[in-house]
């Protein structure tokens, strides 16, 4: 929303102090705090939730997210709270230009903040750059070369890519769906038409990035998850040469591997090749989980003599064996093999409903800007219902997304390194359970709240001036 | 630079920001007006769109102090917001509640109402403060955990931080001199809140109710704080020796005082700027109290962090287990770590410098009963 708001239209028209293009930039800066109230709630339970629900997990990686979580609080927090204090109270207060750059510096602190929590999200996927101590029981980082690791982290920078570029489509659409609104109801048709232009580009160039940046993540999901990937694939038994699965009964051979190796017969393991153990395309042998649980199981033993003992000599032995098997440490915890697979059918359906929604959504945007460039907007109302009808499928899309990241990487809060059942905090079901539904009684209200304030503030309309240009 | 300087650096911005965000809760204090009936109904909104100016700077503070303390001090954040939860959670949700009520109470279509909303602000006025002073109260009085590294090693109890009771955090109610400094809190940012709305708002029963809610605020705030201060100093506390062994010594925090010159100045001087700030306040025609209230605050609120966790002192003690209590020595982040992060926080100056300029590009006009009734960016 702070791109399409800052965008060169509003933004320049409203530095020249272009009535029309100042209430438009209000009108959609109204829209966006709104949305702006409930998502700076959101935030916050995430940053207590690490602490309250995943006390196991904050130790073990609180020293990994320092860095990190110290840049995005400097850097980008205070940025984005104050000036969006300026832009949404400032019009009569600071002068235009310093206003603009408000509303740039709003979408630019959001921005870097996504970066950094990013960093971690991707760290989680792929930990990079980390060190096991011992003496400390938690992961740390070591060097400025595992600093760098962590920040350059292929898995995050794709990450961050994909999401905000995803941030972007979901503002274009909002926008688009808004003003198509509007054109039906054949109320505010210049800013309708002016908003609908901006909305529809950026929504379009966020959809050829998250195209672009997807078709990495996939690549690094078969490099550093393949079980993630499986599970999206419903891939029971993989090969080479693997087919792209549409629907059940509809698949395209060799897209997978096309897809996930960028090599036509690039070997894709399934979900009982991971369970078994298989040889990778780089020749490497990845043993079988049973193998892994195996190791875990001496890491962890080694561990706890490690912390038990004064004598150096076993000391000095159990840090040899410990080192040997870390890097399957959080395998240990496991109960049985099939603890590495995830919910098969979530991750499968949601996949689709992701590539399926994101691609119906960039082609209304496309055929939005063909109705433009052919002046035919007025006249195809299928297409401004679709465009209408795109606002709660981006949600859908986005959300999509996030449950192919979340839940496609059960059972691990952090890859291969700590599994859900480790990582919390030594609280009663009861209680985890009264603050779920505490929290989803209470978002659900805000929910129904936000739709009905949008609805109203839609309704009641910009209060504009016609463009000079009109 | 050693490992123990950037321990010692690290607490120091940790009671930067906790001093900072005391101050900035001046807008909860504020916020308590808005069930004031000596005031109108615009009057009460001219507080609302004053605070709601500022919110986020204290929200954002707030993320930032838990941040830091998460990025610094990691063992903390798994011991206290794990074992502590209710404490937190209860924060959590005053805090979430606020950050919608801004924007939701003049809407139509809100559901709660407008008067819905406001409570809720109110509330988070009262509970934020009272949670957050009580939560640090018991830096001196402990809490009822452990910590046991090893465990992660067992499959069947693997969480290293427990908590030795149902209540998690709520029994700290029960504890008289934790909850002094929650009291203390509550009545110092409703003087605060006064003193910025008397600066920030451009209106005279405005101000006479400021001032008159500040002269019935000193006696309780002072009680409050006297008497935790007098417990503070007369009481046990927890020291550490250098090789880590934690163990009770009377008056260990009187020692402190004594023992850090610079510490017990910062505390004599911030409890004197705050004491200015309140008879500005309360009894003198200056609106300029808050610019006094607020450095005051920083400073007192630092000087108990220092008394805390400085000269061998266990800052997170633990009254069930002493050796499970946690110092600046054995709960913080990596050498490493923490270096990476001082070399970030030296952008902290730039940030506050924008944040400075921005706050007065914004307050160069007060607000008035005309901005109110005419503007259409208004909470």
């Amino acid at each position: 929303m702070a791109v399409c708001t800052a965008h060169p239209g509003p933004g320049p028209g409203e530095v020249k102090g272009d009535p029309f293009w100042k209430k438009t930039a209000q009108f959609w800066i109204k829209l966006f705090a709104i949305n702006f109230a409930v998502g700076i709630a959101t935030g916050i339970i995430l940053e207590f939730e690490f602490g309250t629900n995943w006390s196991n997990y904050s130790w073990f990686v609180g020293d990994m997210f320092g860095a990190p979580l110290a840049i995005e609080g400097i850097l980008a927090f205070f940025m984005e709270a104050t000036f969006f204090a300026v832009m949404f109270f400032g019009w009569e207060k600071v002068s235009p230009k310093f206003h603009l750059t408000s509303t740039w510096l709003t979408g630019i602190g959001a921005t870097i903040s996504a970066y950094w929590i990013l960093v971690a999200n991707g760290w989680m996927q792929n930990p990079v750059g980390t060190t096991f101590n011992p003496d400390t029981v938690r992961s740390e980082m070591a060097s400025a070369a595992a600093f760098w690791e962590v920040v350059t982290n292929p898995v995050a920078v794709s990450k961050f890519c994909h999401s905000v570029t995803s941030g972007w489509v979901t503002g274009g659409v909002f926008v688009v769906g808004v003003s198509a609104w509007y054109l039906l109801k054949n109320r505010h048709v210049e800013f309708a038409r002016k908003s609908l232009l901006i909305g529809a580009i950026v929504g379009l160039v966020g959809s050829g990035a998250v195209m672009l940046s997807g078709d990495s993540s996939g690549v690094h999901a078969a490099e550093f998850q393949p079980m993630k990937l499986a599970a999206a694939e419903g891939l029971e038994d993989g090969g080479n040469g693997a087919a792209f699965t549409i629907v059940p009964g509809v698949k395209i051979p060799h897209m997978l591997s096309l897809l996930a190796t960028h090599d036509w017969n690039g070997y894709v393991p399934g979900i009982n090749d991971i369970l078994r153990g298989y040889t990778d395309n780089e020749g490497n042998v990845i043993p079988s989980v049973a193998e892994k649980m195996s190791m875990g199981r001496t890491a962890l033993d080694a561990l706890a003599v490690y912390r038990s003992t004064e004598d150096p000599a076993v000391k000095a032995e159990a840090l040899e064996v410990l080192n040997a098997n870390v890097q399957y440490m959080g395998y240990g915890h496991l109960s049985k093999p099939e603890d590495v697979v995830p919910p098969v059918g979530i991750v499968f359906w949601a996949f689709r409903f992701m590539i399926g929604l994101g691609m119906l959504i960039a082609l209304v945007l496309l055929l939005c800007l063909y109705a433009v460039w052919k002046d035919k907007l007025g006249s195809w109302k299928w297409l401004l219902w679709a465009s209408i009808i795109c606002i709660p499928l981006v949600y859908i899309c986005g959300q999509s997304g996030w449950v192919v990241a979340e839940v496609g990487r059960q059972p691990w809060t952090i890859q291969g390194l700590l599994p859900v059942n480790v990582a919390i905090s030594s609280l009663s079901a009861a209680a985890v359970k009264t603050t779920f539904f505490v929290f989803l009684g209470v978002f659900a209200m805000f929910l129904i709240i936000e739709i009905r304030i949008l609805i109203r503030a839609i309704a009641k309309g910009p209060e504009l001036v016609e463009p000079k240009d009109a | 630079m050693s490992y123990e300087f950037l321990q010692n650096y690290w607490w120091c911005l940790i009671a930067l920001l906790g001093g900072l965000l005391v101050a900035l809760m001046f807008v909860q204090g504020a916020n308590l007006h808005l069930g004031n009936r000596a005031l109108s109904d615009n009057q009460k909104r001219m507080i609302l769109n004053s605070t709601g100016r500022k919110w986020e700077l204290t929200f954002t503070t707030l993320v930032t102090f838990g941040g830091a303390f998460f990025a610094s001090f990691p063992l903390f954040y798994s011991t206290s917001f794990g074992g502590a939860y209710w404490v937190w959670v209860l924060l959590l949700i005053t805090f979430v509640f606020q950050a919608v009520s801004y924007e939701f109470q003049n809407k139509k279509g809100n559901l709660l109402g407008v008067k819905g909303f406001r409570i809720a602000l109110m509330v988070n006025g009262i509970l934020a403060p009272f949670l957050v002073g009580t939560a640090v109260g018991t830096f001196f009085t402990g809490s009822d955990f452990t910590v046991n590294k090893v465990a992660i090693t067992d499959p069947s109890a693997p969480v290293i931080s427990t908590w030795g009771n149902n209540w998690h955090g709520l029994e700290a109610l029960s504890q008289y001199h934790a909850v002094l400094l929650g009291g203390t809190l509550v009545f110092l940012t409703a003087i605060l809140g006064c003193l910025y709305i008397l600066n920030n708002v451009e209106d005279k029963q405005i101000h006479f109710q400021m001032r008159r809610t500040i002269r019935l605020s000193i006696v309780p705030f002072l009680l409050f704080f006297l008497a935790w201060t007098v417990l503070l100093l007369l009481g046990k506390g927890y020291a550490v020796t250098p090789d880590g062994t934690v163990y009770l010594e009377p008056y260990k925090y009187l020692h402190n005082l004594l023992a850090m010159p610079a510490v017990l100045a910062m505390f004599i001087c911030g409890v004197g700027l705050v004491l200015y700030a309140i008879w500005l306040g309360a009894y003198m025609p200056s609106r300029k109290g808050i610019w006094y209230g607020m450095p005051g605050t920083v400073l007192v609120v630092m000087s108990v962090f220092f008394l805390a966790g400085f000269n061998g002192t266990a800052y997170y003690p633990s009254c069930t287990d002493l050796q499970s209590s946690l110092t600046i020595r054995n709960s913080s982040s990596s050498y490493f770590t923490l270096t990476v992060m001082s070399w970030v926080s030296l952008l902290i100056p730039f940030v506050l410098a924008y944040i400075v300029y921005a706050w007065r590009q914004m307050d160069k006009k007060k607000i008035t009963e005309e901005e109110i009734t005419d503007s259409q960016h208004l909470y």
